[in-house]
């Protein structure tokens, strides 16, 4: 097991030249048999991992990723964490999400660089003023933090906006969740990794499923891998955008379509923006990492594709309202630009819990918002593994929600750009 | 970037289209006859594939005529376009680009 990071450790290992560090997790051979297999080593998949062992006392886990660890969306997303949704039941989901993160590094013993830098939202019209009031009105009902800002509010907040009357979008005024800000996301997947192997998970990488082992009666009690046959009690998939290929293996069709959300970071620059801000009418976000790279994000690419890459069309949008809103970054040159695979549910809103086969459970539909979902995922999906019920907060989101019509519509209600 | 041959306008860049999602979806009826699972699969559930989908796409800035495309899911080849009215095409996957 990987030792305790701290302050002395650092010390210690600077003035030995660095020679003591070990792995921060094993890379074993997978075992014939598990108590709980999770397919998917990405965020979701890893905290179900320490979840399961942690909280649950699962003695024997593994994580199978196809890839490598945090290599999919967790490692493709533009690292915001917020809570600012509209329904009770995604506001209770996700606020239990901000507050995990809060105390994630002390909790895991490793760095996610969580910063609370708030969460800026931009009203280009008075409509915009008009929903935003009432999105407000439901966080602050919701007990999520959430206040109005006035024109000159934001514009101190984001000195690099265009408040100008005549600019392309307009301030009119906006809203700021001060507990929303961004984490490294690499970190939370390595953080919840090193801590599930301190548990005792087996995270096997480069490992993909090719298909379930059954039993006589239907019951799935395993999986083919690309590394061999693996049993287990339970197969929990947290998969993202590839949930839909798994379901088809073992038989059944999601409401999930996949398509690419797109990314782009821009050279390293001094410091210009020190918070999240979103804009209502264009669906672009913009943030500065730590290394000083602006970070940015908009809509989904307008048609299903498990292409990993981004096409031209929206980012020339995303690209072109950024610029709009900030005539400062005009110049600045693009370092990265990728594309995750995010599954889309009808309502925007996460399916968790049972799958039409038994043995079989998800943890799917964040769609573009999974990262900030990581910590209350992973707690939610262990707490249905391991007990075989959903967690009180996940009853809201199960499969069944679809044929009851009971839609937790979020992408209607809350105006996040999806 | 995708070059979409629309059937009635020709070749033209895709930021003129819009994609309606899957095509060939069929309403269960009678209505009075379908229990809400049915619904709720015809409603929401997508085949989602990896490979081959068929598709309805819209010329939205050009003609705003609705057709079909049969498209790769996987690197965005088209295989085929067709009409709405046609029959799906039977596309292994490696289908000819175009039409």
């Amino acid at each position: 097991m990987a030792s305790r990071y701290s302050a002395w450790r650092l010390l210690k290992e600077g003035l030995r030249g660095q020679r003591g560090w070990q792995p921060a997790w094993r890379d074993p051979e997978p075992r014939g048999r598990y108590d709980v297999v999770l397919v998917g080593g990405g965020g979701h998949g890893l905290a179900t991992a320490y979840y399961l062992a942690k909280t649950h006392g699962v003695q024997s886990i593994a994580v199978l990723e196809k890839g490598w660890l945090g290599g999919g969306n967790t490692g493709r997303n533009t690292t915001v964490i917020r809570s600012n949704y509209y329904y009770p039941e995604s506001a209770a989901l996700y606020d239990l999400s901000v507050r995990l993160y809060e105390g994630l590094s002390r909790e895991l013993n490793y760095n996610v660089m969580f910063s609370q830098r708030g969460m800026v939202m931009v009203g280009h019209s008075r409509h915009d003023l008009e929903a935003m009031a009432r999105w407000a009105g439901a966080m602050q009902i919701n007990g999520v933090d959430c206040e109005i800002l006035t024109r000159e509010e934001v514009g101190r907040l984001v000195p690099a906006l265009d408040l100008s009357p005549t600019a392309r979008y307009p301030v009119h005024g906006g809203m700021i969740q001060r507990r929303g800000g961004t984490a490294r996301h690499d970190a939370v997947a390595w953080g919840y990794a090193r801590a599930a192997d301190a548990l005792g998970v087996d995270i096997i990488q480069n490992c993909e499923v090719t298909g379930f082992v059954r039993s006589p009666r239907g019951t799935i009690i395993g999986v083919e891998t690309t590394r061999g046959g693996i049993l287990a009690d339970k197969v929990g998939l947290a998969a993202a955008g590839h949930t839909s290929l798994l379901g088809e293996m073992a038989g059944f069709s999601l409401p999930l379509t996949s398509y690419a959300l797109q990314a782009f970071v821009s050279e390293p620059v001094k410091p210009v923006i020190d918070t999240v801000v979103l804009s209502l009418a264009t669906g672009t976000y913009i943030s500065q990492s730590d290394k000083g790279g602006l970070v940015i994000g908009g809509g989904l690419d307008l048609y299903p594709s498990y292409a990993q890459r981004g096409n031209l069309p929206v980012a020339r949008s995303v690209l072109g309202a950024i610029v709009d809103q900030y005539p400062s970054l005009g110049r600045v040159r693009f370092l990265r630009q990728w594309a995750g695979i995010v599954d889309v549910s009808p309502d925007s809103s996460p399916i968790l819990g049972d799958t039409p086969v038994p043995g079989l459970y998800m943890n799917c539909g964040w769609g573009t918002g999974g990262f900030k979902a990581i910590p209350a995922g992973g707690t939610l999906f262990a707490h249905h593994l391991a007990t075989g019920r959903p967690h009180p907060l996940a009853e809201a989101f199960g499969l069944d929600r679809f044929a009851r019509g009971a839609l937790i519509d979020e992408a209607a209600a809350s105006g996040i750009a999806h | 970037m995708l070059l979409i041959k629309c059937p009635w306008c020709g070749p033209r860049d895709e930021h003129e289209f819009r994609c309606g999602g899957q095509s060939h979806i069929a309403r269960p009826g009678p209505p009075e006859a379908v229990s809400d699972e049915e619904w709720s699969r015809y409603m929401f559930e997508r085949i989602n594939p990896r490979g081959v989908h068929y598709e309805r796409w819209v010329h939205a800035f050009g003609c705003r005529r609705w057709f079909n495309i049969a498209r790769s899911t996987a690197d965005h080849t088209i295989f085929a376009v067709y009409r709405m009215t046609d029959a799906a095409p039977q596309l292994d996957g490696s289908g000819e680009s175009g039409q």
